[in-house]
């Protein structure tokens, strides 16, 4: 048993020198010259934490890196073993490493205020902890927009008894969003003027368009829905191309990242979405996609060809490519821009890249709303949960309210429904091995996300983080906590800590997760065990949300 | 015999449940009690924070007889809740300012998509200075029009109102055709600035836009205004057009 595990790491570790050399001949940039290695290996690691010089764009930029890379270096870690990581910090300002995913003790989390102090300017803080899972996580800053600016980086656990869904080869794909803005500009621009980077709005051509299609009415009528709710539905993200540069593995859609194969191979890919601001629609032309893992855990196998991966979500798939090159293909969620690389049988190769697709719209189906001309009279109502909307959620810092939510968790979403293609819900994940803790929940928290998208204010209850009390989890109770999305856009909820174990409309366990992202207009729930003690982060995902008040402190006592 | 039998499904439930989860250990150390402005710090997180804005509505040149340039600029700094507001606008006339007026308002959220505003308004340029109390609401009305709606009291018993408005139409992502209005009350005459009472004046503009960047966008455009009643009777009086349409071309600009 052992050297059959000794053979197949040391298979993928020569798979991945190759990798890495071509990654540092294909990005032509900035990494340390000295042979520095795309992946660390535990159980003990030294992390630095410096400014670093990149160009992406043609534009010279610092990024903030981990022992000279960007993104930081990938962790391999095998389950069972406590790990060491020391984190030595060479900037001007504190940073913080927070592991996203894994399960570790409250003062390990990395969230500076909650967890700890942080790690102060050159500081070494000593991270040690027992990693009893595996699976693919990440690791990224807690700190300000440090995780914008390159403090990513993926986690592989190696599973103990060998993986569950075999495969000869495993590739890493890293997904983020790179910016040559500052991103205190971008932050402090969304408050000036917040659908500054959406070029995706309707026009006067569109309106004649669809005037040309549904007839005058239809379109003045549907036009007067949305005006009246001062709302847009070409609100797709808060930040896109227009500032955004979407990187693979740290290299750009030019820079075409390639990863190897030999035909007829399964490969794995650990599909991490490390962005601070984008969902990515994935897909890679001509390969059906096996999603074996979400967020770390393994699920029955569900094959796809398309899948929607929202920000800190993390999904492994296994593809069996024959002897050709594949394009990966991840599209930004608005189409304002995709990152792009290639699996190949040899270096050099390349696939057709497929054009975006239509930027979507949203309806007023997505809303949640009951003025939408819905037919109603076949609208089953008591199916329907009743909707509770804190007091706080008629304040002037709350611009929608979600009074019909759409509870359906096979809806791929805005943009995916209908292209064609099968793509991926979270109705089709199943964990395997059931849920953690085969209690019912005692009792539910109905959490509002809210916002103001005029304004860019984002809450939890129509409540910012500064003016909201801590969430009280009783010590080893399981609880459901609801979501109900009262805004336009899709946020992805990540609790610390604690698993959220999704459950559909009738309570039945399917997925366990650490980031869930709810739709517009939509209500999910999640089972919780509250066994892990301290203070712990609770928030959307999406970064700049999270620092708009977004963000919550969750006590586990 | 039953407990045994009770251990073997308790084990039995356990070898279904094949989950890796372990509970983490409680944490050995804990952060220290602090207030707002030191967790703020801490975390780099603080949706408290202030921010400013500043924007030329128009710097115009106006096609007019005499040489005749506008502005129209405001400021704004302060948090989601309180902000303040230094708004100005006025013309420039063959060298001398004409009619021009400056305000300092406290802009308070109120609802979702209306603020309240309270300050000082002072005119100034052509004719004596006057001074205002203000007072009004502003916002975002359904169908996007933003609108703001102002109450005044002056010294020596003046009052006066004024209502504005405009909307932006989208020819495409970065052509955008700007309709707006501004009609103005007063509520007594003050012959020295040519002002009567009732409805004074109404200017309605049409203005193109650029967006070279959504901050830098110059623009072409026509201005209808038209005085009304014993105010355009002063005006004439004074040599200027009661009733005109100019072609004005000017800069947008923000930051």
């Amino acid at each position: 048993m052992d050297s059959l595990k000794h053979i197949g790491r040391r298979r993928f570790v020569q798979g991945l020198a190759g990798g890495a050399l071509l990654l540092a001949h294909g990005r032509g940039r900035a990494l340390a010259a000295d042979g520095a290695r795309a992946e660390l290996t535990g159980p003990d690691f030294h992390l630095t934490i410096d400014e670093l010089p990149v160009n992406y764009t043609g534009a010279a930029r610092r990024a903030v890196a981990v022992n000279g890379q960007v993104p930081a270096p990938l962790l391999r870690i095998r389950q069972g073993d406590m790990v060491t990581i020391r984190v030595t910090n060479n900037l001007r300002e504190r940073t913080s490493i927070h592991w996203h995913g894994i399960v570790l003790p409250a003062d390990m989390d990395g969230v500076p205020g909650l967890s700890f102090d942080g790690i102060a300017p050159g500081t070494t803080f000593t991270y040690r902890f027992k990693v009893n899972q595996s699976g693919t996580y990440w690791y990224h800053s807690h700190s300000r927009f440090q995780e914008q600016i390159g403090l990513y980086g993926p986690i592989v656990v190696e599973r103990r008894d060998g993986e569950r869904h075999a495969a000869e080869r495993e590739h890493t794909l890293l997904l983020s969003d790179w910016t040559d803005h500052d991103p205190e500009h971008i932050y402090a621009t969304l408050k000036r003027q917040s659908d500054y980077y959406n070029y995706g709005k309707r026009t006067v051509a569109d309106f004649l368009a669809d005037v040309r299609e549904k007839g005058f009415s239809a379109t003045a009528a549907e036009r007067r829905a949305w005006a009246s709710m001062r709302m847009d539905p070409s609100d797709l993200a808060d930040v896109s191309g227009y500032a955004y540069t979407y990187l693979l593995n740290g290299n750009t859609p030019a820079a075409n990242w390639t990863g190897l194969f030999r035909p007829g191979e399964r490969v794995r890919l650990r599909l991490i979405n490390g962005s601070s601001m984008s969902f990515f629609d994935v897909r890679i032309p001509g390969l059906k996609l096996t999603v074996v893992a979400t967020d770390g855990q393994d699920v029955e196998p569900v094959t796809v060809d398309e899948l929607r991966i929202g920000t800190a979500e993390v999904y492994d798939v296994i593809v069996t490519p024959g002897d050709a090159a594949y394009t990966l293909f991840a599209q930004a969620m608005d189409r304002s821009g995709y990152a792009r690389g290639t699996l190949a049988p040899r270096a050099g190769m390349s696939a057709e890249v497929p054009v975006l697709d239509a930027r979507a719209l949203l309806t007023m189906n997505d809303m949640g709303m009951n003025h939408a001309g819905m037919d109603h009279s076949r609208m089953d109502h008591s199916a329907m949960p009743k909707v509770l909307h804190a007091p706080a959620e008629a304040g002037p810092i709350v611009d929608m309210r979600a009074d019909m939510p759409n509870t359906r968790l096979d809806n791929p979403g805005v943009g995916l429904r209908d292209n064609g293609r099968r793509v991926l819900t979270y109705a089709d994940l199943a964990t395997i091995g059931g849920p953690i803790d085969e209690r019912h929940a005692a009792r539910e928290i109905e959490l509002h996300l809210t916002g103001h998208m005029e304004r860019y204010i984002w809450s939890f209850n129509g409540q910012k983080f500064s003016d909201a009390k801590p969430l009280r989890f009783v010590h080893n109770e399981r609880l459901r906590i609801a979501l109900v999305n009262d805004t336009m856009m899709t946020h992805p909820i990540h609790l610390h800590g604690m698993w959220s174990e999704l459950v559909d409309a009738h309570g039945n366990f399917l997925v366990r997760k650490h980031t869930v992202s709810v739709q517009p207009g939509q209500r999910l729930a999640y089972e919780v065990t509250a066994d892990a003690l301290g203070r712990w982060a609770y928030h959307c995902h999406l970064l700049y949300h999270m620092e708009a008040g977004m963000f919550r402190e969750v006590v586990v006592a | 015999m039953k407990r045994a039998l009770l251990a073997t499904l308790l084990f039995a439930r356990t070898a279904i449940a094949q989950t890796e989860h372990v509970p983490p250990d409680p944490p050995q150390t804990h952060v220290h009690d602090m207030n707002y402005a030191e967790m703020v710090e801490m975390m780099g997180m603080d949706d408290r924070a202030r921010f400013g804005k500043v924007m030329l509505d128009r710097l115009e040149w106006r096609d007019a007889d005499e040489s005749t340039y506008e502005w129209e600029a405001a400021a704004w700094y302060g948090g989601d809740f309180n902000k303040v507001w230094l708004a100005t606008e006025g013309e420039h006339v063959d060298g001398t300012t004409g009619d021009a007026r400056v305000e300092l308002l406290w802009d308070r959220i109120l609802t979702a998509w209306w603020s309240t505003r309270l300050g000082a308004r002072e005119d100034f340029g052509e004719g004596p200075t006057r001074g205002w109390l203000a007072f009004g609401v502003a916002g975002l009305a359904p169908g996007f029009f933003e609108l703001e709606a102002m109450g005044f009291v002056g010294d020596g018993g003046r009052t006066a109102i004024r209502l504005s408005g405009d909307y932006d139409l989208l020819i495409t992502q970065r052509l955008v055709l700007q309709p707006e209005a501004e009609l103005n009350f007063y509520g007594r005459d003050d012959p020295e600035r040519l002002i009567g009472a009732g409805l004074s004046d109404l200017e309605i503009g049409l203005r193109l836009r650029y967006e070279i960047r959504r901050e830098f966008a110059p623009y072409l455009g026509v201005s209808w205004s038209k005085r009304f009643g014993d105010s355009a009777d002063l005006a004439e009086a004074a040599g200027h057009d009661a009733d005109e349409v100019l072609i004005v071309a000017g800069l947008r600009a923000w930051f």
